[in-house]
């Protein structure tokens, strides 16, 4: 389906990404400048010195990175295992105390994180979970896991339920019936109920640093190091690492995350 | 060829306080088309997920060939069920879905392929295999679906209101088609559905269920000529119910004595005859003095309200028959003895 390009909408477009494009900018001129002053438009001075620093063992980018991503796959991971089942007894099954569960699993995202870290850190710590791997992507659950139940709830609403009676009347099994009817059936609300997951871990900071209690630097908490130690350039070189996932994934799912959303849910109720 | 029979069988929903189907017992003719006809609501699409394993029954048995079925999940049951909406897989073009079973049973792809080939001929599709299921026309769509369920040659087909969802003309299709296949396969087939027109013209035998219960188990035209009460006669469009009393071959009713045929009991009774037995003219025996309340014409026949006495009669006929029959006009009516048939105790 090709709409004509209204021009209003071309600038609407622009804007959009310059909005988005904009604040970006200065942290890419900060990575390469050495020393950048006020009144300056641009800096006087390039340099690759920062790039240079980051890059080197001794920053601990790469040990933060491959950290946030490990943290960010395994919450991912979790969100998904929990989150299909719960998104499909929200969206297809009628049960006494719908509507209480669906506030539970929306509170996190009312509740401010520091409140909920405060409280979980005490018992966190009584299971020994503390300032370990398994501890931060535990907690970074309570913020990806509603993001993750709420896509899939959406999903399964429009979800029929007799397409897996048919798969299974035709002789397939609950996986193979899994496997084939419902999986390509929901597979584009996996896919952005995932990336929600992912980059909602992905940036999470106050969790990470309560429960991580300092000993697991992903990368927001490496960043906020250098920036809290006026290191500009670090941090802008760091940046520029630590929003690249986010824009590489938005331009590798943008035909599932756009309008067309007639892919979601392919299995609709007629 | 394989027999089924339904003991006493109870399929109740979660959290339903009533049970969708309640001890339905009946045994389904191997290797023929039987049709489960109730109206709305009865529990005929229970009885065939309950069949299927797509549901599991509160209570009762379900045997097939003898053998209880309960324990074999749906995939290995036997029993393909499918369902009123065509539910084609819409990520799979029309020949996948057609091989679906066949590839959940993991046969090989040269296999499957000559196999999807001669269903979609056999159903009368042969050149869409490669479409979407969105392409196609919904008489089509559930002609793919029967494919898709024949070519696992299952022991039992379960066909849920089959003709319900296409316009006029191409439910005589649908029809042949089921028929044919049917006949040809020569797999047992139950088929559920609320309209009794659907019903007769598919199946060669009906059972009726009627107020949760089963009522009469007969050859299609058996409901039509011997009913088993006055509830099974309306069902099957019967208006002509006359109580009175038997004896010695005649029935006293009030629209006069009437000669009864052979074989008929004495006692109580209510008579009924099809408004489409009633004759014109004086015949031989029955003959009763009428005059025409009301006249409808319904297409291929013309209905005449009669007034008899103080009685009232239904009657539809051809319309060359009745032309020129108006309201107010006398006329003879006859009805011969052999459409005369007795139900029990006048209802």
């Amino acid at each position: 389906m090709q709409r004509p390009r209204q021009p209003l909408l071309v600038l609407a477009g622009a804007l959009l990404a310059l909005w988005l494009v904009l604040p970006l900018l200065p942290l890419l001129i900060w990575s390469f400048a050495r020393g950048w002053r006020f009144p300056d438009l641009l800096p006087r001075q390039w340099s690759l010195h920062a790039w240079e620093t980051v890059l080197s063992p001794r920053s601990g980018l790469l040990e933060s990175l491959w950290l946030s991503l490990v943290v960010a796959v395994l919450a991912t991971a979790l969100s998904v295992a929990v989150g299909v089942p719960a998104g499909r007894a929200l969206g297809l099954y009628r049960f006494r105390g719908k509507g209480a569960v669906e506030l539970i699993i929306l509170a996190p995202v009312i509740v401010p994180g520091i409140a909920v870290a405060l409280g979980l850190h005490a018992v966190f710590l009584h299971l020994g979970l503390t300032n370990a791997l398994a501890g931060v992507v535990l907690v970074h659950l309570i913020p990806t896991l509603p993001y993750m139940i709420l896509v899939m709830a959406g999903i399964f609403a429009n979800f029929d339920p007799a397409f897996e009676a048919q798969a299974r009347s035709l002789g397939a099994s609950p996986w193979q019936t899994f496997r084939h009817v419902t999986l390509p059936a929901i597979f584009p609300g996996v896919v952005v109920g995932a990336l929600f997951a992912f980059l909602v871990s992905w940036g999470q900071y106050i969790l990470t640093l309560m429960i991580g209690g300092g000993r697991i630097v992903t990368l927001p908490l490496l960043l906020f190091n250098f920036a809290a130690a006026g290191r500009n350039d670090l941090a802008g070189a760091i940046a520029v690492v630590y929003v690249l996932p986010g824009i590489v994934i938005l331009l590798l799912t943008a035909r599932q995350l756009s309008g067309s959303s007639a892919a979601l849910g392919g299995l609709g109720r007629p | 060829m394989t027999e089924v029979t339904l003991t006493g069988l109870t399929g109740r929903y979660p959290g339903a306080t009533a049970p969708a189907l309640e001890r339905l017992t009946l045994e389904v003719r191997s290797g023929g088309i039987t049709a489960l006809l109730g109206p709305s609501g009865c529990g005929k699409t229970t009885a065939l997920k309950l069949i299927a394993g797509l549901m599991r029954p509160a209570s009762g048995g379900i045997a097939f060939d003898g053998r209880s079925v309960l324990a074999d999940p749906p995939e290995t049951r036997g029993a393909v069920m499918v369902f009123q909406n065509p539910l084609l897989f819409p990520f799979q073009s029309v020949a996948e879905n057609v091989g679906f079973g066949l590839r959940m049973r993991k046969r090989p792809a040269a296999e499957i392929a000559a196999r999807v080939a001669e269903m979609l001929d056999r159903v009368h599709l042969p050149d869409l295999g490669r479409r979407r299921p969105a392409e196609l026309s919904g008489g089509q769509q559930q002609r793919v679906a029967l494919a898709r369920a024949l070519i696992l040659g299952p022991k039992v087909l379960l066909l849920d209101e089959p003709l319900s969802g296409l316009d006029a003309d191409l439910r005589a299709g649908m029809r042949d088609l089921i028929r044919d296949i049917q006949a040809e396969m020569r797999i047992t087939t139950l088929v559920v559905t609320h309209d009794q027109q659907e019903a007769v013209v598919l199946a060669d035998r009906v059972a009726l269920i009627l107020g949760g219960r089963l009522r009469q188990h007969d050859r299609p035209e058996m409901f039509y000529s011997r009913p088993a009460d006055r509830e099974v006669a309306s069902f099957f469009g019967g208006r002509n119910f006359l109580p009175g009393h038997a004896a010695a071959g005649r029935f006293d009713c009030a629209l006069g004595p009437l000669v009864l045929p052979g074989g008929l009991a004495d006692g109580e009774g209510l008579l009924t005859i099809r408004p489409e037995a009633v004759r014109l003219g004086p015949g031989t025996v029955n003959a009763l003095a009428a005059e025409v309340t009301e006249r409808h014409f319904l297409g291929t026949q013309t209905r005449l309200r009669l007034r008899v006495g103080a009685a009232t009669l239904e009657a539809a006929l051809p319309p060359d028959q009745v032309e020129g029959i108006g309201p107010g006009q006398r006329l003879t009516v006859h009805l011969p003895p052999a459409s005369l048939w007795l139900m029990a105790g006048p209802g």
